[in-house]
């Protein structure tokens, strides 16, 4: 009975499983001609596991009704806002990237599986009630991304990114195991409940340095400063629909991971964690700003962009309160939109011959020869720099106000106005589309694929979007509330 | 009170418009564009006309619970009406400006001022304090592409420094209100405004508040951003950045830091004091040796300004009409002003003061429309410059007589540096030929400043009708501040009583002398 009921609850997982498997039987079976018919189906699948997962966000499921497998799996609200997420990224992965790997002739049938599995290791992540559950996600997670990473075989830059990512993720799991071991040296135990219940009566050296340990880990894989310096490779090597997917899905998974690892099973030892969360995020907001700077790809731009923002993400983790856990969730929903309208967007920038244009420079004038592309690309950088009426401010707002709800003041402060250094070089690219003469390289058609894609980014990161504040907050209250159940 | 959405209605046309033009080729775009202000300009007359004088402080207020966190409310009282009515004045004037010298991307640029527009109006008439900080911020945007993408020379360093200068004083704020919101459990600004925060808390707020506010008005040190900014947007930008951005940064002086921190407001006040009078005198000089003739006027923008900042923290009654009466004579004059300097800059392509010359004898009724504008802004009685700043000053002077005293030779110094500016480039000898050259004004130039010197003459002769709606609110902003007053050097104290003889002797000597 247990047993049916716990498979029960881990529907969502079935499905991705099974079908994941059967596909890679028609993808063996087929070959890449079948490719584009996986992806369609595997968008099929994460669609029906949405479905699947929705009715626990909705319902606000929470507690032991919704634990499976003794408490090493939760489908609770919060796991299912995450999940949400995580197909989200992934569906729109697979839909745009076979037009762009057809193009190098480089569309295999294993892409949209890869994708599959990787969205199934995340859903393990954000479900997991335990150290071992979480870790059989994330390598799974893992290994399928460091796979998509090298996926252009024939790209010296896509291998380069394939193998840094692979050798700086195994140096992370391996440092994340570590404080999983001293932690479970110290605790006793690695059920997150567990982990919390001895905690709670003070910590000891050891469990001092696991909870470090783990949390570097971690902070590695949502690409934390000082644990970043992956990430602007990695996101300029690996093929575009790649990097969309590594903005999203993944980042979603790791820092949903790390707010269930924070607050639920060291949730009874704030302060050892809280000052690490805000040193990472000065830090990280810092970095990000400084770093993109300099650069003239702009992947690379994305990347250092994507640090800056986990840095404001993680203020509303170093609240370490419900607030802050609904904020951060509201920031995560509204990256993600801004991520793939500005990926979908750099995958559109292609010139005459279909090449992909990365370079900031070459899009000099956009505005005058691509004028929707142009304003779309110009509302994903204002969005980015939290500048009203784009929502991306939105998503400022609500972790700003939950810090100083929290009466972190000073943090908010230096916070928000690091957040100025970032406008500066999202201002940069607004003035190459629009002040500087024409280049007229992008000129290359775009797929109604992702034009379709973008409006509907660009249209929800567009003051439209404040429409959908009464929802968004209450689903992310629902998820927040869910997570602090336990205590 | 319930009634028709006019201020969403004044919010939505300008909308509109922006989102038609955008595909429009240039002559569509620009009849669009001043269709759509002229019909917010209508709607800005019936608002004047249905504004209840005496009635109740906020009205025409509206309400619509559609955000999570803050509200989508307006309302309006009488300082945000004159506001309002300056803004949809200057639109249709600042569309005839751009009429024939933007020539390309015309269909963006009148999206760009129809969007600007529409947070300018959102900002006076914001009612919900984060609603208030999302319109104040998103002008930051429009302006940023005017200035970026039609200015001069040099347009990308200032639109960087526009943006980022405002940027950084406005994140501060939100900060600030953040915490206030928390602390009061509300973010309704009339509420707030009769919000008693502690006066420790007050401090950190008001420096907060002022961090956005000083860079927006702009006050000295921190005014650089203006003069860069003015000289490289197009006529019609400049005008709006004069004409009403400037206004926010007075706006919200009298909206949030006078009434909501009245006790750090007199703490501070000699600093807002200190900045002014330095401002006043040093821009002055400045304004006095400047080769372009916009950065002229923008410097001088910089020393009224300060006559604003000094009677609005002047905690009495004519300090803040007279303030009020300065931004709306400023709006009008100095929006004049760069207009007039847009007219010859069309014919010559150049804002180099020694380029011009004698532009009386070819063009004399331009010569006559720039005379009372520069009259008006160096505030000559019978003008609107004259009303505002004697206000003030008089409203400092019962504070502080020094503050008074340097401040007044702003009115010298403006004096000095507008009629030297007229002398070089209307009177004199036509130096230059293709300057002899220049026609007089076009149709649409007199269409533009006879209105603006029409009401500039207005306020100066009758301003009762300007201060009439703003009155009751001034009253109660100098009841909210009157507690904190600081205590001014002009100890007024009635006379000791003389021997009855003497004195009626006296008063009787002073009868026949008078």
């Amino acid at each position: 009975m247990e047993l049916l009921r716990s498979l029960q609850i881990t529907l969502a997982e079935e499905v991705l499983s099974i079908s994941g498997l059967i596909l890679l039987l028609v993808a063996a079976w087929a070959g890449d001609k079948a490719a584009r018919l996986i992806s369609i189906l595997s968008v099929a699948v994460l669609t029906v596991c949405a479905l699947i997962a929705a009715p626990a966000l909705c319902g606000s499921a929470m507690g032991p009704a919704v634990t499976a497998f003794a408490g090493q799996y939760h489908a609770d609200a919060f796991a299912a806002f995450a999940k949400l997420l995580i197909y989200a990224g992934a569906g729109v992965t697979l839909i745009v990237a076979p037009a762009f790997f057809e193009r190098v002739r480089g569309m295999r049938a294993e892409f949209p599986l890869l994708v599959l599995f990787a969205a199934l290791g995340m859903g393990i992540m954000v479900s997991a009630g335990d150290l071992l559950a979480l870790y059989i996600g994330l390598e799974l997670n893992s290994l399928a991304s460091y796979v998509l990473a090298s996926m252009l075989r024939s790209d010296e830059r896509s291998a380069e990114s394939g193998l840094k990512y692979f050798v700086l993720g195994s140096l992370a799991s391996g440092i994340l195991l570590y404080g999983v071991s001293l932690t479970y040296g110290f605790t006793g135990t690695t059920s997150f409940e567990g982990i919390r219940l001895a905690l709670s009566h003070g910590l000891s050296t050891g469990a001092t340095f696991g909870v470090v340990f783990v949390l570097a880990g971690l902070a590695f894989k949502i690409s934390a400063a000082p644990f970043h310096m992956w990430t602007p490779d990695v996101y300029e090597g690996a093929p575009t629909p790649v990097t969309t997917f590594f903005a999203t899905a993944p980042k979603v998974a790791a820092l949903t991971l790390l707010m269930r690892v924070s607050l639920e099973a060291f949730g009874t030892q704030v302060h050892a964690w809280q000052q690490i969360v805000i040193f990472a995020a000065l830090l990280s907001i810092v970095i990000g700003a400084l770093g993109a700077i300099g650069q003239n790809n702009i992947k690379r731009l994305m990347a250092y962009s994507s640090i800056n923002n986990v840095g404001f993400m993680l203020i509303g983790l170093a609240c370490a309160n419900q607030p802050g856990a609904a904020a951060m969730l509201v920031y995560l929903a509204i990256y993600v939109a801004m991520s793939v309208a500005g990926f979908v967007a750099v995958l559109m920038l292609k010139d005459a011959d279909g090449e992909p244009v990365e370079a900031i420079s070459d899009m000099a004038g956009l505005s005058k020869t691509r004028p929707g592309l142009a304003a779309a690309l110009a509302a994903v950088m204002f969005s980015l720099a939290g500048i009203p009426p784009l929502f991306g401010f939105w998503g400022k707002f609500v972790v700003f106000q939950a810090a100083v709800q929290a009466n972190l003041l000073a943090l908010a402060a230096i916070g928000i106005a690091a957040s100025v250094i970032g406008a500066f070089y999202y201002l940069k690219v607004v003035k190459v589309l629009y002040f500087d003469e024409a280049t007229d390289k992008v000129t290359g058609k775009s797929e109604l694929a992702h034009t379709v894609l973008l409006v509907v980014a660009t249209l929800f990161i567009s003051p439209l979007g404040y429409l959908l504040t009464n929802w968004l907050h209450v689903l992310a209250g629902n998820a927040a509330a869910a997570l602090f159940h336990v205590a | 009170m319930t009634g028709f959405p006019i201020l969403s209605l004044m919010l939505l046309v300008p909308l509109v418009g922006a989102g038609l033009v955008l595909k429009a080729n240039r002559e569509q775009a620009r009849l669009i564009a001043l269709i759509a202000t002229l019909i917010d300009f209508v709607l800005g007359v019936v608002l004047w006309m249905h504004f209840d004088v005496g009635g109740a402080q906020w009205q025409f207020q509206e309400r619509a619970a559609l955000f999570s966190g803050f509200e989508w409310k307006l309302g309006i009282d009488g300082i945000a009406l004159l506001l309002i009515a300056l803004t949809v004045f200057l639109m249709p004037i600042c569309i005839g400006a751009s009429w024939n010298s933007i020539e390309k991307r015309a269909g963006e640029y009148y999206a760009a001022f129809l969007l600007m527009e529409t947070l300018m109006i959102g900002v006076f008439t914001a009612q919900d304090l984060f609603l208030f900080y999302i319109m104040f911020e998103a002008g930051l945007i429009p302006m940023y592409l005017i200035i970026g993408i039609w200015g001069g020379a040099d347009r990308i360093y200032a639109s960087y420094k526009f943006f980022l200068y405002t940027l950084l004083g406005s994140v501060l704020m939100l900060i600030a209100m953040f915490w206030m919101v928390n602390v009061a459990g509300t973010s309704d600004i009339p509420t707030l405004m009769a919000y008693n925060f502690p006066v420790h808390a007050q401090t950190w707020l008001w420096l907060a508040f002022f961090a956005s506010f000083a860079v927006k008005m702009p006050m000295w040190p921190v005014h650089t951003w203006l003069p860069d900014a003015h000289v490289q947007a197009p006529t019609a930008g400049s005008v709006i950045l004069a004409g009403v951005l400037l206004k926010m940064g007075g706006y919200g002086f009298i909206r949030f830091s006078l009434p909501m921190f009245p006790e750090a407001s007199a703490q501070f006040a000699p600093l807002v004091w200190g900045l002014s009078m330095a401002a006043v005198v040093i821009t002055s000089l400045i304004a006095l040796v400047q080769q372009d003739i916009k950065k002229l006027i923008a410097y001088s923008s910089v020393a009224h300004m300060a006559i604003v900042t000094i009677g609005l923290f002047a905690f009495n009654t004519q300090g803040l009409e007279g303030s009020m009466l300065i931004m709306l004579s400023h709006g009008l004059v100095a929006g004049a002003l760069f207009l007039g300097v847009g007219v010859i800059y069309d014919r010559l392509h150049t804002r180099e003061i020694t380029r011009y010359g004698g532009l009386a004898i070819n063009m004399p009724y331009y010569a006559l429309f720039m005379l009372l504008f520069t009259m008006a802004s160096i505030g000559l009685p019978g003008t609107s410059g004259f009303v505002g700043e004697f206000l003030s000053l008089m409203g400092v002077y019962a504070e502080s007589s020094w503050v008074a005293l340097v401040c007044t030779t702003g009115i010298i110094l403006g004096a000095a540096y507008m009629l030297y500016l007229y002398r070089r480039v209307i009177f004199g000898d036509q130096k230059n030929a293709d300057a002899a050259a220049m026609l007089d004004l076009d149709k649409r130039e007199w269409a533009m400043m006879v209105p603006l010197a029409a009401v500039v003459l207005w306020m100066g002769v009758y301003p009762e009708s300007f201060l009439a709606p703003m009155r009751k609110d001034i009253a109660a902003l100098e009841a909210r501040v009157a507690p904190a007053k600081p205590k001014g050097d002009a100890q007024l104290k009635l006379g000791v009583a003389q021997p009855v003889g003497a004195a009626a002797h006296e008063e009787a000597a002073h009868g026949e002398a008078h």
